[in-house]
């Protein structure tokens, strides 16, 4: 250990604060004019702590089997036979849907339609809420990326229900999801059977507000709002939640995922969606060919 | 007593342990605290605790034990802050820094004051504090950011502090005491 003469000492602890509160300020610079260091930095930190998140996690998770509630435990047996009920309804329903769907594949095949490719997803189980004050994001385990892990970067977060969010950072093994909640975030959507254009902007609150509507059609109360392909950072027909009007009487969505215990969420990356964004030259258009499916990984 | 003074025991391998260990608990707990509200325990407005729990335990050590929070550690703490909490890189830390300047520069007021004292003052340096951040990160960002968060954690300090202040009056007497080792 170093011995350091007291007057030495008395100098250098008056100095530390005024250094570092200027460290700190230099921070604050140089994460105003380089985003791209501080979500390194926030990206790399979130790799180091996933391990430890999960570690304490995994418990919590394995005992409230991924419904993000403990209490279930005591009421199994009324629960096993409301969903045994539910599970008789939902075999109804599933006839229903074959049926439809191969009526829509017929109607899709004269009129040779072209199907939007399938996306390339993977599973990632949340192991943080690492929401801040101004901010809503969970943080998700996701397998390791072989070889770019920004390739998640942009990449829709779905629940079992519906759209949670989308990735924001992206790093070895984790990757955060900025929830529909967000402030920030801000996300064209389709109203309704006819598909009105709209804005869902979120508001840190639970339930995002819907801004820009067309003027003349105000969004009905109980209307489905899917994602729409607007500006090309979502595909479109995504489910979303519904419109519901709050007590100041301002169109809001009721979320139909479950944003206050997200447990897995699914990343759909959808790599073709991204020439949209480009303005289309006006020229004739050419015969496309035939969108590539692609191979569901994981 | 058959022990003599502390200042005349001998320092051993244990003894030193013993000693750095003590000087680190704070800064440990206040790390692990940080780390562990984020857990997703799934409780309301859980990320609103996070800044108000630093903020107490900056408070609490600068008044009873200055030396055990150095100020490059509390400068970190707050840029720890900002990474998980989404907010602007080195807010946090400027804020967690000022409060620690703040605190000790009353210190020779508030540390013998009564606990309604202490608690009534670390409510309003939060109240500060929050606006501040509230501020800082509405310029930073170029738009005003709902005012709510800070009514929040203005209640969230006032009902946090006396709840962590027993268990950390437990600590500085107890593992935290760097003269009993």
């Amino acid at each position: 250990m170093i011995r350091l003469s007291v007057p030495f000492r008395q100098a250098l602890s008056r100095l530390s604060f005024p250094v570092m509160l200027a460290l700190s300020l230099g921070v604050v610079l140089i994460g105003r004019a380089d985003t791209n260091f501080s979500d390194l930095v926030r990206a790399g930190l979130d790799d180091l702590l996933a391990p430890l998140y999960m570690a304490v996690s995994g418990p919590i998770q394995a005992a409230e089997h991924g419904t993000g509630a403990i209490g279930h435990l005591f009421s199994l047996s009324e629960e096993n036979a409301q969903l045994r009920e539910q599970n008789a309804e939902l075999l109804q329903w599933q006839e229903v849907a074959m049926a439809l769907q191969a009526q829509n594949n017929a109607l899709k095949a004269s009129l040779n339609y072209v199907p939007s490719p399938a996306p390339q997803f993977s599973t990632g189980e949340v192991a943080a809420d690492l929401g801040g004050v101004y901010a809503r994001s969970v943080l998700v385990l996701v397998p390791p990326a072989n070889g770019d892990a920004q390739s998640l970067v942009g990449a829709v977060a779905m629940d079992g229900r519906g759209v949670a969010g989308r990735v924001v950072e992206a790093g070895g093994r984790s990757a955060r999801v900025l929830l529909i909640t967000d402030i920030n975030s801000r996300i064209p959507v389709a109203l309704g059977a006819d598909g009105a254009p709209a804005l869902m902007a979120g508001n840190n609150g639970p339930d995002p507000s819907l801004l820009y509507w067309s003027p003349g059609r105000p969004p009905a109360e109980g209307a489905m709002v899917l994602t729409s392909a607007q500006g090309g950072a979502f595909p479109p027909g995504l489910p979303v939640g519904v419109v519901h009007y709050d007590a100041q009487n301002n169109p809001v969505v009721l979320p139909l995922a479950n944003l206050d215990s997200l447990r897995l969420l699914r990343l759909f990356s959808y790599p073709d969606n991204l020439p949209e964004l480009t303005p289309i030259p006006h020229t004739k258009p050419e015969t496309r060919p035939a969108a590539k499916a692609h191979s569901r990984k994981h | 007593m058959v022990q003599g003074p502390a200042l005349r025991r001998p320092l051993t391998l244990w003894r030193r342990l013993d000693t750095a260990s003590r000087r680190a608990f704070p800064g440990f707990i206040l790390v692990a605290g940080l780390i562990i509200i984020g857990m997703p325990f799934g409780l309301p407005n859980q990320a609103a605790l996070r800044p108000v729990y630093a903020m107490a335990c900056v408070y609490f050590w600068s008044l009873y034990r200055p030396a055990s929070l150095p100020t490059p550690f509390v400068a970190l703490c707050g840029l720890l802050l900002d990474l998980l909490g989404l907010s602007p890189l080195g807010l946090w830390a400027v804020i967690l820094l000022l409060l620690q300047f703040t605190t000790i520069a009353a210190r020779r007021r508030l540390a013998p004051a009564k606990f309604l004292v202490t608690w009534g003052a670390f409510t309003g340096f939060a109240v500060l504090a929050v606006a501040l951040a509230w501020a800082g990160q509405s310029l930073l960002e170029l738009h005003m950011l709902p005012l709510w968060p800070v009514a929040w954690q203005g209640l969230f300090a006032a009902g946090l502090y006396p709840v962590l202040a027993r268990l950390l009056i437990r600590a500085h007497r107890g593992p935290a005491a760097v003269e009993l080792a």
